[in-house]
């Protein structure tokens, strides 16, 4: 009977220890450590945003683009009018002070979305994480989207396509933009290819992360410095925002 | 009215079949045109990341709001009873037909994607005016179908009057909704007002009354009469005022985006400084669209007007499409762009390619080739010798 009760016990206890190997500390350590696995649903807990300190964009330096660029298989045909770009470089000089400043420029991934509101598909969408992206397979490219944008984020392929990467969907007649690394993001890289190439040249002008987590790299350049959100007047609550200009 | 006072188009077998060739094969380069632009991709076309929406949607607006405006002629039998336009409204719905699917066609041609038309007939987003569009333009034609049909078979003609309101609100709802298209647009300086939807309304029930003038007066010389008095003076009635009206929501347009002080910038470009656009906006919108239209009208010449209305009409919506993309945008106020790879700075020019003048040119040709088999073929025309 001792024996019986014994085994039970064990039992008992060793199901409840491999419930909380499974489930229980995953789930607590989840919110602090450990990536997202690429099975598990986008959630709203999860903020994406990036912080953009133009005081600290070097002039001249295209790392971020080239980042971009190689990220997600974008090329030219040398035709700058209609070659897609999704992160730019641009040169601002305030008519007040007179100050240069230089700084990238991409999708800013607003919260209230012009691109989604006009697009009549709903290819145009925003992951409940706040990435503002384009499904490839519905959009019929219209380019109202395009059209809505204030920051003109997005490009249309205007050529025929080769060699496309598996990670970044794309094709003639579809609107596209940046879309924050999004093949990264869900297989757990924190980090996008514009922010990994500022790092590496060393200037550090690109704060990417979960909002949500206080200790995050954008949380931290948020803490620096106060930040604008551009064209603030048309209240689209961007998820990108700038400094140091 | 009974239908053996309407007849078909009396015209010369040969001189049919000529003209039908010759607008099919407009249609067939215009078809051609697409289908290369699809092929290679919009890069040979004048369009770019700049300029995003070119000739072939100034086309397609012009054609749309024509469309809605050409049905004045049926709205004003129908809906306010105005007994001498009855035996002229068939042909009134017939021409809004035409124009519509030529006017959608070309939108469709031009999409990045065409062939995934059944995703934009099946997938919605409630939120956008494109897809609010889609609806109204498709029950458009259903509703104008069922108008001609209320309108030429004698079993259902009572219904005709009730067809003809609901087709008339439908029409002022459809101008709504094209103005809207560029109104609700909160990025661009040129848009963004609410006042762009009036605008579009009385844009169209002008351009609709000229080209129906021009139209019907092109039958009568192919039928080999010339319009009545009566006819014309009415017409010229209706022009006045909606040139009048024209004239006024333009002003108010342009004085509202004045009072709204960060559009400021892009008024003075449109009205001052804008090189091209500004010398398109007075020469082309306001002097030769509508002061001198007023002007002819006073000699009671219709038809030169109403193609002065149509070429500044053109001209018109030329400003504010390629004008609106035209000015640069205002991503950094108080800043200036030094430098940009995207063409961030500065004017964007636009000069559009062949393949977008023949498309524009095949929607045209489109829009005549249904008109004539549609007239040759059933009666749609007045035989009435002293009153049309």
């Amino acid at each position: 009977m001792n024996s019986i009760s014994n085994s039970r016990r064990q039992f008992l206890i060793k199901s409840i220890s491999a419930a909380a190997v499974i489930y229980i500390i995953p789930a607590l350590s989840n919110k602090t450590l450990a990536a997202k696995p690429p099975s598990q649903k986008v959630s709203n807990k999860t903020r994406w945003a990036m912080h953009i300190d133009a005081a600290k964009c070097a002039d001249g330096c295209t790392a971020c683009v080239d980042a971009c660029n190689e990220e997600n298989g974008l090329y030219g045909f040398n035709r700058p009018k209609t070659d897609p770009q999704w992160i730019r470089k641009i040169k601002i000089k305030d008519i007040n002070t007179d100050k240069v400043t230089t700084l990238p420029m991409l999708c800013q991934h607003c919260e209230n979305p012009p691109c989604c509101d006009v697009c009549p598909t709903g290819a145009s969408f925003r992951r409940i994480d706040g990435i503002v992206m384009v499904n490839q397979h519905t959009c019929i490219g219209c380019r109202y989207c395009m059209m809505a944008c204030p920051f003109k984020a997005r490009s249309f392929v205007h050529e025929n396509l080769t060699q496309q990467l598996t990670t970044a969907p794309r094709g003639k007649g579809c609107v596209e933009s940046c879309n924050f690394c999004v093949g990264r993001l869900d297989s757990g890289k924190e980090m996008t290819a514009c922010e990994e190439a500022c790092i590496k040249e060393g200037h550090h002008a690109i704060s990417f992360g979960d909002l949500a987590k206080p200790l995050s790299r954008v949380n931290t350049s948020l803490k620096q410095s106060p930040s604008i959100k551009l064209r603030a007047d048309l209240k689209l609550n961007q998820r990108v925002t700038y400094t140091g200009f | 009215m009974r239908s053996s006072l309407m007849s078909k188009l009396e015209i010369n077998q040969k001189l049919f079949w000529f003209l039908l060739s010759i607008l099919g094969l407009f249609i067939l380069v215009g078809f051609f045109s697409a289908h290369i632009m699809e092929e290679e991709g919009h890069h040979i076309t004048g369009m770019n990341n700049q300029i995003i929406w070119g000739l072939p949607h100034v086309f397609a607006v012009m054609l749309i709001i024509i469309s809605s405006g050409v049905l004045n002629t049926a709205t004003l039998s129908s809906v306010f009873d105005k007994t001498l336009f009855k035996p002229l409204a068939p042909l009134s719905a017939l021409f809004a037909v035409a124009f519509l699917i030529s006017g959608l066609l070309i939108l469709v041609l031009d999409l990045g994607r065409p062939d995934r038309l059944v995703v934009a007939m099946t997938v919605y987003n409630f939120k956008s005016i494109f897809a609010w569009n889609i609806f109204l333009y498709s029950g458009f034609f259903a509703i104008l179908v069922i108008y001609i049909w209320s309108m030429l078979d004698f079993t259902v003609k009572k219904h005709s009057k009730a067809v003809g309101t609901f087709a008339f609100i439908w029409r002022i709802v459809l101008t709504t909704g094209t103005g809207s298209i560029f109104g609700f647009l909160i990025a661009r300086e040129a848009y963004a007002t609410a006042i762009l939807a009036p605008l579009f309304i009385v844009m169209s029930l002008l351009y609709g009354t000229a080209i129906y003038y021009l139209l019907y007066n092109l039958i009568c010389k192919l039928n080999k009469k010339i319009i009545s008095l009566e006819i014309t003076q009415n017409f010229i009635k209706l022009l006045r005022i909606f040139l009048y009206i024209n004239l006024y929501f333009l002003i108010l347009y342009h004085l509202t985006n004045i009072y709204i002080s960060k559009h400021i910038d892009y008024e003075l470009f449109i009205l001052f400084n804008g090189g091209i656009y500004t010398f398109l906006f007075w020469l082309g919108q306001i002097l030769l669209g509508i002061i001198i239209p007023i002007l002819v009208l006073s000699n009671k010449n219709m038809s030169i007007s109403s193609l002065l209305v149509i070429v500044g009409g053109f001209i018109g919506i030329w400003v504010i499409i390629i004008g609106g993309q035209a000015y640069p945008l205002n991503m950094f106020p108080n800043h200036e762009i030094v430098e940009s790879s995207f063409y961030d700075s500065g004017v964007y020019p636009y000069t559009p390619s062949l393949y977008e003048i023949a498309l524009g040119l095949g929607s045209i040709a489109l829009t005549l080739f249904i008109i004539l088999a549609a007239i040759a073929n059933l009666k749609f025309i007045p035989i009435d010798e002293n009153k049309y």
